[in-house]
């Protein structure tokens, strides 16, 4: 699991009002360099929740100094969209979980796939 | 390009067109130039069968472009002429300005001219004249036939009847080639080389066709809610774009359980969505895919997609179920990993899976991004108003694919057109445009029944899964 899919993720367990954003458990998590992609970093920024995507970074240990709150005119600045490339889509979650922050429900992740499946009346 | 004047809007341009999927063609074309912000503008005499289409106000960037791109067109050249007889191809050829062909008639060039009819075949002295007939336009070049500079093209349509094929054609053009389609894809894509793949991969040529009626392109990013084997992910990453799905079964997702290939039984190793990406270099677009069930909110409620694209499961060849508890409990898939549990499938009715998927897409669209999915029809009761519809989704194309005498399936591309309010939530449970699709697995007994008639035996329709 990327944490670009994480930060799109929510909770959805019954009666949960505040699902956002699911705490991250990793054991085992890996870097894949991939090809840079200026553009398609700026087009997602502007979709993401910063903050989530910075706390998620900081669980994993990736945080490449980003700060916590969005610089203005990113666009420009190779470097930072190099670092938000890179905890955007080469950061992976191999094994580990996805917590639900208020019902404290666990989505298992294996072989870096999220099972979100709830049980019948969850 | 720097052989062209800036005149290019009144050129024209023929497109050839292959006789399939005819259905798909024109919201093909049309999505292509939309990405241009060019409109389809063809002649008074235009006929959406025809396998030849004259296309106006282009320039010949636009033209690359749409074949850069279409599994529909063939071919496109740049129209120089045409008639419905010999003689009145003659006379436009000769009205056509010699300035314009100049540049590709020089002395130095090579070049050389074929022929093509559609419905008829020539022998190869009735070829050969035909080209000495057009001895009337200045050829200046040498004739190359194995690497020319450029190539002509004299198109002859002989109708589509193939039990009455006249002896002159109907229509003749002849134009210079600018560039193929990518019909190539169809083969190099094909499932049955396909490193992971089910029992309902989506077709490669359907395949692309779907992308580009969804115009996606690079850097989008999209989602296939049933996403099964990925075909549709393995098509919108040619094209560029990121791709992420999800689908309920977790040993599809996982690629693992018993094999689709007639001659394998199980599944092996690395059987999954994103070896099939790196099977065509495009690894690097792959974002995720989760097991997750459809008809749940786990994507945060914001425009995060540039296009939804997806073949829903109607329950001919795969069972439609979503997770909770129900009485009519269908059995659970076997877990092959044998450590996660298996929540309770229940039926997921076809309504409702409409339903689901034009409310997320309305809500996770970006504006002007695009929903492209399949609507199983019974064609005897089929018509128009049955296509769900969402006051923040704008009805862009319906195309049929026949799959028998009364059944069919319907490609279904809308786009995003205003982003949703409260009142907008789609009534669908009093709607009656849902009625057919309401009971568990309805259409599915119709496509069946009709099936058993037509057999004249009892049909044992199987989930496969």
């Amino acid at each position: 699991m990327k944490l670009l899919t994480h930060n799109m993720l929510t909770s959805h367990v019954k009666g949960v009002v505040k699902g956002y954003p699911l705490v991250i458990k990793a054991t085992e998590v890996k870097v894949n360099e991939l090809e840079f992609n200026a553009q398609f970093v700026s087009r997602m920024i502007p979709k993401l929740e910063w903050s989530a995507l910075i706390q998620a970074a900081e669980w994993l240990g990736q945080s490449q100094d980003l700060p916590s709150t969005l610089i203005p005119n990113y666009e420009k600045d190779e470097d930072f969209l190099r670092k938000v490339h890179r905890i955007l889509l080469e950061v992976e979650v191999i094994e580990g979980c996805l917590q639900c922050p208020e019902s404290g429900r666990e989505f298992p992740i294996s072989k870096g796939v999220p099972n979100m499946l709830l049980d019948e009346g969850e | 390009m720097a052989l062209h004047s800036g005149r290019a809007c009144c050129r024209q341009y023929l497109l050839h067109l292959a006789h399939d999927n005819v259905d798909f063609r024109l919201p093909e074309i049309k999505a292509l130039l939309s990405l241009r912000n060019q409109s389809f503008d063809t002649s008074e005499t235009f006929i959406e069968k025809s396998p030849f289409w004259q296309l106006n106000g282009l320039s010949e960037d636009d033209i690359r472009s749409v074949m850069s791109r279409t599994v529909c067109g063939k071919s496109a050249f740049e129209l120089w002429g045409h008639g419905r007889t010999t003689d009145e191809l003659r006379r436009s050829l000769l009205a056509y300005p010699a300035e314009s062909m100049a540049p590709y008639l020089q002395q130095n060039s090579t070049y050389k001219i074929n022929v093509y009819t559609f419905n008829k075949t020539l022998e190869f002295k009735d070829r050969i004249n035909k080209i000495d007939a057009l001895d009337f336009l200045p050829f200046e070049g040498k004739v190359n036939l194995k690497d020319p500079e450029h190539i002509f093209c004299l198109l002859e349509d002989y109708g589509s009847d193939p039990n009455d094929i006249p002896e002159d054609p109907f229509h003749l053009y002849f134009g210079r080639w600018i560039a193929d389609g990518q019909r190539e894809l169809i083969r190099s894509h094909s499932v049955k080389k396909r490193h992971f793949i089910g029992n309902t991969s989506m077709d490669a040529g359907l395949s692309f066709i779907m992308a580009n009626h969804a115009r996606v392109k690079a850097d989008d990013l999209v989602y296939d809610p049933f996403v099964g084997t990925g075909s549709l992910l393995v098509a919108c990453s040619h094209f560029g774009a990121y791709v992420c799905g999800t689908d309920i079964d977790y040993n599809t997702i996982h690629g693992i359980g018993k094999a689709s290939r007639k001659d394998q039984k199980w599944r092996g190793p690395d059987e999954n969505i994103r070896a099939n990406l790196r099977q065509y270099g495009n690894e690097s677009l792959y974002v995720d895919v989760m097991v997750s069930d459809a008809s749940k909110a786990v994507w945060r409620k914001n425009p995060l997609f540039d296009g939804i694209i997806t073949d829903p499961p109607y329950g001919i060849r795969e069972s439609t179920r979503r997770t909770g508890s129900n009485k009519d409990i269908i059995k659970p898939p076997e877990d092959f990993s044998g450590d996660n549990h298996v929540p309770v499938s229940m039926a997921y009715h076809l309504s409702d899976i409409f339903a689901d998927l034009l409310n997320f897409a309305a809500h996770h669209l970006v504006l002007g991004g695009r929903l492209v999915y399949w609507l199983p029809i019974y064609r005897p009761e089929y018509c128009e108003e049955m296509v769900p519809l969402h006051p923040c989704l704008t009805l862009i194309s319906n195309c049929e694919q026949t799959l028998s005498s009364h059944t069919s399936r319907r490609l279904i591309t809308m786009e995003k057109t205003k982003e949703p309010e409260d009142s907008d939530t789609l009534v669908h449970l009093a709607d009656p445009r849902f009625t057919s699709y309401h009971g568990h697995n309805s259409f599915r007994e119709k496509y069946f029944s009709g099936l058993t008639k037509k057999n004249g035996s009892k049909a044992t329709p199987r989930n496969e899964d």
